[in-house]
C-alpha cells in the first residue's frame, strides 16, 4: 500500500502519521512538501497530519488549504484517491471544500487535550470497515478548534447518507449532533479532529486507531 | 487605495468568544453589554485607482480566501 503524508509549515503530526502508515502498512510513507506541485503516482492514501499549519493565521487551515500541493489532492480525491485528514487536516480538507461545514472554537474556549470515547457510527465505509466489533473506540483528542458546524440542510444530508464516521460519546468542544468525523458524498475522503495515528501501539495507551488504517490496508490486494 | 474589510460571523452561528467578552464586561460592571460579537478588520493596500475594480476584486478575494462564506460574512469598505 503506496500512500504519501503532506508537510506544511507547522504541521506536528506528519511524523505520527507517517511512523503509523508505516507500523501498519510495513511500507513507509512518502513525506511531499507543501509547496510541490503533484503527488506520487498511485496513492493508496494520502494522509493531511495535525498540527498548526501556518501558525493557524487567518482561520484554522484556511492558507494551507490554498497551497500548490492542496490543489492536486483536491483533484486526486475527485479521482477517487482516498485522503484522511486528522485534527488540522480536517480543517484543511474543509477550508478547501472537500467535506462541508466549518470547525470553529471549541464551545469551552480551552484547548482540549485528551483522549475521548467515540462511536463508529459506520462501518460501511473504506475507512471503518475494520471496526466490525469494536463500536466505541478511544482516541486522543489535541485541537482549539474543533468545534463541528453546519448547517441544517448540510446536517440533514450527512446523517442522511450515512457520512457521520465518527461521534463523540462525550462532545469536548461543542460540536453540534457530536459530530466528530465525516466522510465526502463518494467516500473516499475522511475528516475528523480526533487522532487515529496515535493510538497505533501499545506505548500510546491503546490501539484503537490501528482499525483506520487496517480498514484501509483490507481494500488493498 | 485600501480597502478595510470588516469579517463577522452570520447571525445564528454561536460565538463563543463573543459570549465570554460579554460576560466579561458585566464582571467588570458594565451591566449594560447583553452580548458581544466578536470578528476580524482586515486592511489591504491596494494598487489601483479604480474603485468599481477594486470592490469587485476584494470581493472575490473574500469569497476566496479571506472568510469563510460557511459562518461569515462581510462588508467591504474602499476610500483613497
Amino acid at each position: 500500500m503506496k500512500t504519501a503524508v503532506i508537510v506544511f509549515p507547522g504541521s506536528n503530526c506528519d511524523r505520527d502519521a507517517a511512523d503509523a502508515l508505516e507500523r501498519v502498512t510495513g511500507t513507509p510513507a512518502e513525506m511531499v512538501w507543501h509547496e510541490d506541485t503533484t503527488l506520487p503516482d498511485g496513492l493508496d492514501l494520502v494522509m493531511v497530519p495535525g498540527g498548526f499549519s501556518y501558525g493557524d493565521y487567518l482561520r484554522s487551515g484556511a492558507i494551507a488549504a490554498r497551497s500548490p500541493i492542496m490543489r492536486d489532492v483536491v483533484k486526486k480525491a475527485g479521482d477517487g484517491t482516498p485522503v484522511l485528514g486528522v485534527c488540522n487536516g480536517f480543517q484543511i480538507l474543509i477550508e478547501t471544500g472537500l467535506l462541508p461545514g466549518a470547525l470553529m472554537r471549541n464551545a469551552g474556549l480551552r484547548f482540549v487535550c485528551e483522549r475521548t470515547p467515540l462511536s463508529v457510527e459506520t462501518t460501511n465505509s473504506m475507512f471503518t470497515r475494520a471496526y466490525t466489533d469494536q463500536h466505541e473506540v478511544l482516541f486522543p483528542v489535541a485541537h482549539h478548534d474543533g468545534n463541528y458546524f453546519a448547517d441544517e440542510e448540510t446536517l440533514a444530508r450527512l446523517e442522511g447518507d450515512g457520512r457521520v464516521a465518527f461521534r463523540y460519546l462525550a462532545n469536548p468542544n461543542g460540536s453540534i449532533h457530536d459530530i466528530a468525523g465525516i466522510t465526502n458524498e463518494a467516500g473516499n475522503v475522511l475528516g475528523m479532529m480526533p487522532h487515529p495515528e496515535r493510538a497505533v501501539d501499545e506505548t500510546h495507551g491503546g490501539t484503537h486507531g490501528r482499525g483506520v488504517f487496517e480498514s484501509l490496508l483490507g481494500g488493498q490486494k | 487605495m485600501k480597502a478595510r474589510i470588516h469579517i463577522y460571523l452570520k447571525p445564528g452561528v454561536l460565538d463563543p468568544q463573543g459570549s465570554a467578552v460579554a460576560h466579561s464586561l458585566n464582571h467588570l460592571g458594565f451591566e449594560e453589554v447583553s452580548a458581544a460579537r466578536q470578528g476580524k478588520l482586515i486592511e489591504l493596500d491596494l494598487e489601483t485607482a479604480d474603485a468599481e475594480e477594486a470592490e469587485a476584486r476584494v470581493k472575490e478575494m473574500c469569497d476566496k480566501l479571506l472568510a469563510n462564506p460557511v459562518i461569515e460574512n462581510y462588508d467591504i469598505e474602499l476610500s483613497a
